[in-house]
């Protein structure tokens, strides 16, 4: 079994340590695994994406052709529509709702939505508000991840919290607590 | 043991298990993580013995992992394809040199220009210093490749180019490591004059290293990475498919592809193995991630029998990165079916930090330069190149590393007046201390702005080379002291900021200023690494 994931954002906001999250948990997994990451420029505010593989076969390509991606994970709603055309005919889309505004020209929110409910299979989550009633605003990007965790199919959620345990360990018990809590409130939204 | 690995530290610790003494390099995107990872495996492991601190530039770099071959141990030395421009001088007399410890010369090239100036391809270096070039097509191979390199560098006596692409570098995959090798003894150069390039030498030198290609073609025909896959039959088309162009291919077919394929890791390019190739393919698509290196050659050296198609007849685009929807299009297969391209979605360029230095810079620079209305901003490389879009628009020029001092200068020269360049620290040590010579020299009347965040920021805050010795610098460079003027780039200080500037302005002579306030990334960094700490 292969998923393809597409993860979006804007630089800042965590997205690769969601990718670093998937990606230790499915070498725990013991799955083939590419993930292509974007550094450098694009890391100061501007968008950021990161192609994620995982399958039970040798994965070829780095990156994920139109039409292949199974599930596209963004922090942001514009950013999650960047990749649209990405996306394959029963994937899914799993965004934060709360647009993230730094240019000038940002298009219309509601359009944005709207465009974006337009695919069918789209989970639209306000992290900011989870974030803030959670007392964990770091941690939106964990809650974004636990509210993905059921469309990874191939991963199971307890090797995702032992990952962040793995992953964030070296910052502290508080931190990972934290972590896992985050990963916990995002599976259970609806 | 299996590891999550990025293509850098695949590279990284294939360098290290093949019993690595040093790696020397500059920051650049993408070869950054390489040095990056050593460092930490450094400080996770105190008693390994790897030199792993920056250099100030990619020459600097290059003479002295030289310098570490000469001295008999492995070396390794790193930088982004616009980097070996700098190193251009010792790499191509390294092959005239030759090695005595294993030199591998990594160069991460940017097809698609994600954070470069150009797409130059690494390769054509390779070819014109007449040594052998190896270019993976996955993190695995990458990791295997080190130390079949530097076995074979030390075989050939020769350094060896090993090139990968942004795709690769930024990847990551699970990566099995064999066990590390001991490092080399001590065991430097003595008894022969190969090292000493005066013409009498070098001609000596350069005679060997033409008789050894007929011997570093044959490792590239026999080559372990270079596959060569077809039944004994006619075919309309085969393909040659280099580095990662091959993952590309391959995902194209994924029941495995109908028709030959040279997948190529190892240059020379294998020439015989191509004819062979031709002989039974009616054409052949080159797919290559960068220019058409091998396109042309291959165009080259077949007969007009076998058409060979790619990037220059077409089918492949010319300019940028491969992608699987590129190479499947050129195969004349059918993308997958899929939603339209979204209607409302803008460009998200990045921009400089809320709270960086360098928006005070630019601030002051827009309010100063309103008054003159034939001044010209020569930039630089860095963050603070982000100051050429909006809001700031404030950068007439960005060419390369130093270029800001020259360039003002030579407009100064044909009568542009004010003449302001503004490059960063870390650029300012790596490539534009000679031009400031050049200015002071002349008494040249530009404003030099050396904006000083401690740090070498675009790359991700690696240290800066110069950092604490800057006004030194300009003084030991002959910079008039009364011209040399330190500010803090805070908003509250902005009218201290600009008066400093319209005074040197109107100082018909060379001035310098410094404006210097931590990078708020690395700053936040170490204030977080003092929070885990209690």
């Amino acid at each position: 079994m292969k998923t393809d994931i597409i993860l979006a954002g804007v630089g800042g906001q965590g997205i690769l340590s969601i990718a670093t999250v998937i990606g230790q948990a499915a070498l725990e997994e013991d799955l083939y695994i590419k993930q292509a990451e974007v550094h450098g420029m694009s890391q100061r505010g501007g968008d950021v994406q990161s192609n994620l593989r995982i399958s039970d076969q040798p994965i070829a390509s780095d990156l994920i052709a139109l039409g292949q991606a199974d599930i596209i994970i963004a922090m942001e709603p514009m950013e999650a529509l960047r990749y649209k055309h990405y996306l394959s005919k029963d994937g899914w889309v799993i965004t934060s709702s709360n647009p993230f505004i730094n240019i000038g020209n940002y298009p219309d929110q509601s359009a944005i939505i709207s465009e974006l409910k337009e695919l069918g299979n789209v989970i639209l989550i306000d992290t900011d508000e989870l974030g803030k009633e959670h007392k964990m605003p770091k941690a939106v990007n964990m809650i974004l991840l636990g509210a993905a965790s059921k469309a990874l199919k191939s991963i199971s959620f307890d090797k995702l919290c032992q990952s962040v345990r793995t992953i964030f360990g070296a910052k502290g018990e508080a931190i990972v607590e934290m972590n896992i809590k985050a990963l916990e409130i995002g599976r259970n939204c609806e | 043991m299996k590891k999550l690995l990025l293509g850098d530290e695949a590279i990284a610790q294939g360098a290290i298990d093949a019993g690595l003494s040093g790696v020397y390099a500059y920051p650049g995107t993408p070869s950054t993580e390489i040095t990056e990872y050593i460092q930490g495996y450094c400080k996770k492991n105190p008693t390994e013995k790897i030199h792993n601190r920056w250099c100030t530039n990619e020459k600097t770099a290059m003479e002295a992992a030289l310098g570490m071959s000469f001295a008999g141990k492995r070396a390794l030395v790193c930088m982004k394809h616009v980097g070996m421009n700098v190193a251009a001088d010792p790499f191509v007399n390294s092959s005239i040199t030759g090695v005595n410890g294993g030199l591998i010369v990594l160069v991460a090239d940017d097809p698609s220009m994600h954070s470069s100036q150009d797409e130059q391809d690494t390769r054509f270096y390779g070819k014109f210093a007449l040594i052998p070039v190896i270019e993976p097509s996955s993190q695995q191979e990458a990791y295997d490749m080190m130390s079949y390199a530097y076995d074979l560098s030390e075989s050939l006596k020769l350094p060896v180019l090993m090139r990968t692409v942004t795709r690769l570098a930024h990847s990551r995959a699970v990566v099995s490591m064999k066990p590390k090798r001991e490092q080399n003894a001590l065991n430097p150069v003595s008894g022969n004059r190969d090292w000493v390039l005066l013409p009498v030498n070098a001609k000596r030198r350069y005679a060997s290293l033409l008789e050894r290609q007929p011997e570093i073609m044959r490792l590239s025909v026999e080559s372990p990475f270079n596959s060569f896959k077809a039944e004994a039959k006619r075919y309309k088309m085969g393909a040659i498919a280099c580095g990662n162009a091959y993952n590309y291919l391959s995902e194209c077919y994924p029941e495995g592809i109908p028709f030959p394929v040279l997948k190529i890791s190892q240059y020379p390019i294998p020439t015989e193995t191509i004819r062979t190739m031709a002989e039974q393919c009616d054409s052949i698509m080159v797919i290559e991630d960068g220019q058409p290196f091998v396109e042309e050659q291959v165009a080259g050296i077949l007969p007009s029998d076998c058409k060979i198609i790619g990037r220059l007849t077409g089918e492949l685009p010319r300019q940028g990165e491969l992608n699987p929807d590129i190479v499947k299009a050129a195969l004349g297969l059918a993308p997958l079916p899929h939603p339209e391209v979204a209607k409302n979605v803008v460009a998200r360029p990045p921009a400089l930090c809320q709270g960086c230095g360098h928006r005070s810079v630019y601030e002051a620079i827009n309010i100063v330069l309103k008054d003159y209305k034939d001044s010209k901003v020569f930039g630089d490389i860095g963050c603070y190149t982000l100051g050429a879009l909006p809001p700031f628009q404030a950068l007439d020029s960005t060419v390369d590393m130093g270029a800001s001092i020259t360039m003002a200068k030579g407009a100064a020269d044909a009568g542009v007046f004010p003449a302001v360049a503004i490059i960063g620290d870390s650029t300012f040590t790596h490539s534009g201390m000679t031009g400031l010579l050049d200015a002071v020299n002349e008494n040249s009347p530009i404003t030099i702005i050396i904006s000083d965040n401690l740090t070498t920021g675009m790359t991700g805050g690696q240290d800066s080379a110069g950092t604490n010795k800057f006004e030194a610098i300009c003084r030991g460079i002959g910079v008039d002291p009364d011209h040399l003027k330190v500010v803090v780039p805070l908003p509250q200080n902005m009218e201290e900021i600009t008066r400093t500037l319209r005074e040197e302005i109107e100082y018909r002579g060379l001035s310098v200023i410094i404006p210097r306030r931590e990078c708020i990334q690395t700053l936040a960094r170490k204030a977080k690494a003092k929070a885990a700490q209690k």
